[in-house]
């Protein structure tokens, strides 16, 4: 028991058990149907925020153009279903029946050769995964060998952002345009738009997203994940140690990629659309939000982050229409300036340090520091007694605290 | 150039920063187990030169040999895998990860990507790790934060990284900077340990410190080397109290 005990807390299942709990058990049966749509819906954005945690927190590299990869994932699946919804029994009335209507409307005539593969369920999901990848190499490989980072790679990403964007609104005939792709209804036959799936669906997403942290968290605690700590607080260390930097970010970034493009899938099956309005800069930038307010250096964290800005946007946009945009500004200025390390930075500082004190009272009283007393989570640099420490990681391997950077 | 018995072969080199030679068509031989200590007035191109025997800057001409093989193109971690460690200046250490963390990622092995993911704290890597804290003196504080370290033990902690890889020529740059007496004569001692199978090269300012571990000494002015040799010869070299030393 005691074992067990000591294994949640040094590898923080505790707290993904928790999480699995709320998301699997809670909200389903708290929640109506279009409640928990909305979260399915909420939870894809998750996808995205924990693949910043990975990128962002662990490996210093920040990233305001995830829209991008979550819009490809979901643009993948999106075709895929926009071609099995454009049988030519239901199309008979366009001029060509049986591809896409938008392509119809575009006077093009025969459906694209690059949207061939998307008839295979089983070709169109390697490609959720593997396109927004492969993109993710190009550009960080590109990037990161040339040793552009911090604040040039940021822009980059926007105006990956930006190019996609326009591509896709500019190629209507071929993309959907600013509508994006829309009218999906069935994969392999099977209806996605009834009730039963939508539970299916929000299970499976569940699942995955689930399936996503424990990967992540298995990574952070591999050699690798010390070492994109290793590099965001001393690169030039990393790399005259024998490593090849470079190729480490360009894996943190199509980790988070990969990741956002499960998300962007998700979404689609779960939404029933995908459209340029979810690749462009400003959902990039609420990603970074999700993760911000989460706490960058915390997967858990980030998923709760994703869940509560996405309430508080649509309770805020719900009671204050005209003043929404500038609650969810305030909000985000708010938590970066009072508690830099969001909701998950607050419990390790706040929360936790009373759990562990009402459970120290009753085992000994030979323990006597004074040191829950203090905030354990200062940064490192204020040089906090050592008596303090252990109660301040836990979200972290063994020995790290997320401070700086 | 000619290949060489010397461990580092460093001919003609050269380095200009807008036209200003940082390093001016320098040459320099180190042996096998030798420890050669740096010495020069400031901005005399003794970190330059370092930094580009393990390829931080890029030479503009001549050539750098380690066991014969060229070093002058080779991306830095290709240079450190082949055998050249290197300690900065100001320590250069994981503050955020505990000091066994810090020497377990300098453990040569996992070192490509996927190397990395598939790395596992084996009984030999603790085993090794404890051996080079002992080394350091840092044995007891496995679990200490690296930030929460004295300034000397950081100092130490690098070094103590550095030989996590074995290497075989090890460069270290001012390693006793800000460390009280007693630390300063652990280092010494630890340097003449550390020495014994591999070339190491310190840039050092305190005459009494190189006086006591250098095998050979290199004075270097203005991107050029102005007198080598041993401590006594060096010393007194009338070119060397003028520039350096002082009357």
């Amino acid at each position: 028991m005691d074992s067990i005990k000591s294994w949640l807390a040094r590898s923080g299942m505790g707290s993904v058990l928790i999480l699995a709990l709320i998301i699997v058990v809670v909200f389903p049966l708290t929640m109506d149907l279009f409640r928990l749509n909305l979260v399915g819906k909420y939870l894809t954005y998750a996808f995205v925020a924990v693949g910043l945690v990975m990128l962002w927190g662990y490996g210093g590299v920040l990233s305001l153009g995830q829209g991008v990869f979550f819009g490809l994932g979901g643009y993948m699946m999106a075709m895929f279903m926009k071609l099995e919804a454009s049988d030519p029994e239901t199309t008979k009335i366009q001029s060509t029946p049986g591809i896409p209507d938008f392509m119809d409307w575009n006077q093009i005539t025969e459906l694209p050769l690059w949207w061939e593969p998307f008839r295979h369920l089983p070709l169109a999901l390697l490609a959720v995964l593997l396109v927004p990848t492969l993109l993710a190499f190009i550009i960080s490989f590109a990037m990161f060998r040339r040793r552009v980072g911090g604040v040039y790679f940021a822009i980059i990403t926007q105006a990956v952002c930006l190019i996609l964007t326009v591509l896709i609104v500019g190629q209507q005939g071929y993309t959907g345009g600013v509508n994006g792709i829309t009218d999906l209804k069935t994969i392999l036959g099977w209806d996605t738009r009834t009730d039963e799936a939508k539970y299916v669906l929000y299970f499976l997403n569940a699942g995955l997203l689930i399936a996503s942290i424990l990967l992540c968290r298995w990574i952070q605690l591999s050699k690798l994940g010390t070492l994109l700590l290793a590099m965001r607080d001393k690169e030039d260390r990393v790399r005259f140690s024998g490593y090849d930097v470079s190729m480490f970010k360009v894996f943190a970034f199509c980790l988070a990629a990969m990741l956002s493009a499960i998300g962007g899938a998700m979404f689609v099956l779960q939404v029933g659309f995908m459209s340029p309005s979810l690749v462009g800069i400003v959902p990039s930038i609420e990603m970074v939000i999700f993760a911000a307010v989460g706490g960058r250096m915390s997967l858990v964290g980030a998923v709760y982050g994703a869940l509560l800005v996405n309430f508080g946007k649509t309770y805020f946009s719900e009671s204050f229409p005209d003043l929404w945009l500038f609650l969810m500004a305030a909000l985000f200025i708010g938590v970066v300036l009072a508690f830099p390390n969001g909701l998950a930075g607050l419990y390790e500082s706040h929360v936790k340090p009373r759990l562990g004190k009402r459970k120290d009272k009753p085992a000994a009283g030979t323990d006597s520091t004074p040191s829950s007393d203090v905030p354990p989570a200062t940064p490192l640099h204020s040089g906090a007694p050592h008596g303090g420490k252990p109660l301040a990681r836990t979200a972290l391997p063994d020995g790290v605290q997320g401070t700086s950077a | 150039m000619s290949n060489t018995d010397f461990v580092l072969a460093v001919e003609d080199l050269t380095v200009s920063f807008d036209g200003f030679k940082a390093i001016d068509a320098l040459t320099l031989y180190v042996d096998r187990g030798e420890l050669r200590v740096i010495i020069g007035p400031n901005g005399a191109g003794k970190t330059t030169l370092l930094d580009l025997i393990c390829g931080k800057t890029r030479a503009s001409g001549g050539s750098i040999k380690f066991k014969n093989h060229e070093m002058t193109k080779m991306a830095e971690h290709k240079i450190v895998r082949s055998g050249i460690g290197r300690k900065f200046q100001t320590p250069s250490i994981y503050e955020n990860l505990s000091v066994f963390k810090n020497l377990e990622v300098s453990f040569p092995r996992g070192r490509s990507v996927f190397g990395a993911l598939g790395f596992r704290c084996t009984e030999e890597v603790k085993a090794r790790v404890q051996s080079v804290a002992d080394e350091i003196s840092l044995g007891d504080s496995l679990d200490v934060e690296a930030g929460l370290l004295s300034h000397g033990q950081k100092q130490w902690l690098e070094i103590g990284m550095l030989l996590m890889q074995e290497p075989e020529l090890l460069m270290l740059d001012e390693p006793i900077a800000g460390m009280s007496v007693r630390e300063r004569e652990l280092t010494g001692e630890l340097l003449q340990r550390i020495c014994k199978g591999r070339s190491v090269i310190v840039i050092e300012h305190d005459m009494d410190f190189v006086k006591r571990i250098a095998h050979k000494v290199t004075v270097m002015h203005q991107g050029k080397i102005l007198a080598e040799g041993s401590m006594d010869k060096v010393q007194n070299d009338p070119k060397v109290i003028d520039v350096y030393l002082g009357h």
